[in-house]
């Protein structure tokens, strides 16, 4: 059975009367890239932290890597990496110094940690910037070296806090081809040889466009996980339900749809409206659509149906629906 | 050695050579601290200004002046015509003390009545108490002089000595300089200062810049953590200690009089007990300031209330009782003891375990708030 990496079985955290984790079950397998989304405020770094042991959870059980978070917490940390949303190496150590800090914590010997830090910085692309101070980078910069640093130790779970928040789109595609290769190379950079067992990741991110990277993703929201599913099953549910609108001018082409009693969502997308429409209704609202633009001195351009992206997918979760139970 | 430990002792001397504000406050402070109490906190008082309205003009006058003028309690700074004058001065503290000659002085003198009026500034208490008895002694002095004079010029060979004469002898401090009693507080009070601050704000430090959450998902266990952070300013205290002994005994003449090891050693465990009061404090503080403060407030009661610059003889029952909670009171007892007296252990052993019985309550009971969590 426990060919789970991360097992958390209905996990709640309470701060007061504020129930920011409240009975999230999670499931993560070796090799898997899981990303976590969600609001500001859903629960996300709670969960985290919860999962590194560094918060105590008010009720649940976690399981990571085969060993009890609450129990035996510190063999957990020797075979996990985590990189915290805050940045969090010394800014007045440099980059190698912060590496080999945190190398010879979690157990590299003497010997071993100038090699393997090295071989990491290499990996990230932080070698030639070895002896600079922490506080001195950039904000990509940064975040590599907490990535490099959580990865000194070769662990087997990687826990990724938001790491590309604030990040150049550029750094954030360098990022994420470090996370590719990463689980690619299994297990880690260097390789133990067992193929059997790759680096699990779980990231929780703001942006659908990295989400729709991870193998699997969970959706959260007021603390619950709500949809978890791989990111084109969590898109299948709304095919056929999405529109895609073009034409001018704007604001009439938005009053109109939103109007429209089979209408659920109208979202700007640059110069094209999105319009999330109930089910099977996709033909009449088409139809209904273009004579009454055409009635209010609009023009359309373009109308049709259009595959889901993962961002039609978060804006459905994170409506209120009272009535609807999560799926 | 454990090599999680070392890493952590490695880290923070690192930190701490790159941070000038906390080197200023290792290298710095202790010995500007020695200087400005070595020479402001004492009560030897000298030169006292002094008004003088000399009414006589006469050469008895003049002599008994000048035996004012020899002793350097005094210095005379007004030669004034109207007790008017003196008032005015002393009132804007020009003048602290004043004499006031009457006219008939040489007459009375010779007549063996005269008197001389003194008038003293008491706003100061410590200063007012040191110019009275100095005046008396002063006076005394003359008056004793004048008798001898008077007595060899009749040709008799009589001399003149009070029936009841006490013969003091000062222990320890001969010359009851201030200086010798004031840096063995020093000593104390930044061993404790130091300590308390450099320890909380340095582990308040993790929190703020958020450090702290990479290193609670390290293995390090929180025993290590503790004592990797605490044992660099051990070793600082420890040079520090060494650094005030050295420039209090070649600079000020402190003497060293008990067993320099002992000196040291007790000088560590007190050293524990300002490490375990920063290590509390930085449990219930959030930022560097809220830790400062907090150190701040247990250090300024400690300083009152342990007999650094007020005797805890003189302090009501109620303080007395309170002092004996102050680490620093026993501390002092026994630096002083050691420094100017050169006593054994046997002579403070009741002082010795009462402040490690301090240290070891205080550094456990901060160790047991210590979390490594982040709730």
């Amino acid at each position: 059975m426990t060919n789970y990496l991360v097992q958390a079985t209905d996990i709640h955290k309470h701060f007061g009367n504020n129930h920011a984790v409240d009975g999230v079950s999670l499931h993560v397998k070796p090799g898997e890239v899981y990303g976590l989304v969600g609001s500001d405020g859903a629960g996300k770094t709670t969960t985290m932290r919860l999962l590194v042991g560094a918060l105590v959870p008010s009720a649940g059980e976690i399981n990571v890597c085969g060993f009890d978070v609450l129990k035996q917490v510190e063999q957990v940390r020797s075979q996990i990496g985590y990189l915290s949303q805050r940045f969090s190496m010394y800014e007045d150590l440099s980059v190698l110094e912060n590496i080999r800090f945190f190398a010879e914590v979690r157990g590299l010997s003497q010997t071993e940690w100038l090699p393997r830090s090295m071989e990491i910085l290499e990996f990230v692309g932080l070698a030639d910037f070895k002896d600079r101070r922490a506080g001195l980078l950039s904000g990509g910069m940064k975040q590599k070296l907490g990535l490099a640093s959580a990865l000194v130790t070769r662990p087997r779970l990687l826990l990724l806090d938001e790491p590309t928040t604030g990040v150049d789109p550029v750094t954030r595609q360098d990022f994420w081809q470090l996370v590719i290769k990463l689980v690619a190379i299994s297990p880690s950079p260097s390789g133990r040889g067992d193929r059997g067992e790759g680096v699990s990741v779980i990231i929780t991110t703001p942006y659908m466009d990295e989400a729709s990277r991870c193998h699997r993703v969970g959706f959260m929201k007021n603390g619950r996980i709500i949809a978890e599913d791989t990111p084109s099953a969590l898109r299948s549910k709304l095919n056929g339900r999405i529109l895609e609108l073009r034409g001018s001018p704007l604001d009439v082409l938005r009053h109109v749809a939103h109007r429209d009693v089979d209408v659920e969502d109208v979202q700007a997308f640059g110069d094209r409206l999105h319009i999330r429409v109930r089910d099977d209704k996709a033909r009449d609202v088409i139809r209904r659509l273009k004579s009454a633009i055409g009635g209010e001195g609009g023009r359309v351009a373009e109308l049709r149906v259009v595959p889901p992206v993962l961002e039609d997918v978060f804006i459905d979760l994170s409506e209120d629906k009272d009535s609807t139970p999560p799926a | 050695m454990n090599s999680r430990l070392m890493s952590i002792i490695r880290k923070e001397f690192i930190q701490i050579f790159r941070d000038t504000r906390t080197l200023i406050m290792i290298l710095v402070i202790p010995i500007m601290q020695l200087f400005l109490l070595g020479y402001s906190a004492t009560n030897d008082v000298r030169n006292i200004p002094l008004a003088v309205v000399d009414r006589s003009r006469s050469p008895e006058s003049r002599a008994l002046l000048d035996s004012y003028r020899a002793a350097d309690y005094f210095r005379i700074a007004y030669t004034v015509d109207s007790e008017a004058d003196i008032e005015a001065l002393i009132s804007a503290g020009d003048a602290r003390a004043a004499v006031i000659i009457p006219p008939d002085y040489a007459q009375n003198l010779s007549a063996g009545n005269a008197q001389v009026a003194f008038i003293l500034d008491g706003s100061d208490p410590t200063s007012a108490s040191t110019a009275l008895s100095a005046a008396q002694l002063i006076s005394q002095a003359h008056a004793t002089e004048i008798l001898t004079e008077r007595f060899a010029r009749t040709g008799s060979n009589l001399r003149v000595r009070p029936p009841v004469e006490v013969r003091t002898t000062v222990w320890y401090n001969p010359d009851l300089i201030s200086a010798h009693f004031m840096i063995p507080g020093v000593i104390g009070m930044i061993l404790y200062a130091i300590a308390a601050i450099l320890t909380a704000t340095s582990v308040v430090r993790e929190r703020e810049r958020g450090t702290i959450e990479q290193l609670i998902v390290t293995p390090i266990r929180p025993w290590e953590l503790i004592v990797g952070k605490l044992m660099p300013y051990v070793i600082l205290g420890f040079f520090n200690t060494i650094e005030v002994l050295a420039v209090g005994h070649w600079w000020f003449g402190m003497p060293i009089r008990g067993d320099l090891g002992l000196i040291i050693v007790l000088s560590i465990v007190f050293l524990i007990t300002g490490l375990g009061i920063g290590l509390f404090a930085s449990t219930i503080a959030n930022t560097q300031q809220e830790a400062m403060l907090t150190v701040w407030m247990t250090l300024l009661p400690s300083i009152f209330l342990s007999g650094f610059f007020f005797p805890l003889e003189a302090m009501p029952t109620f303080l007395r009782w309170l002092s004996y909670l102050m680490p620093l009171r026993y501390y002092l007892v026994i630096i002083r003891s050691l420094l100017l007296k050169g006593v054994s252990l046997d002579m403070i052993q009741t002082d010795v375990l009462a402040m490690s019985l301090f240290a070891v309550g205080i550094m456990t009971a901060a160790a047991l708030r210590f979390r490594k969590r982040l709730d």
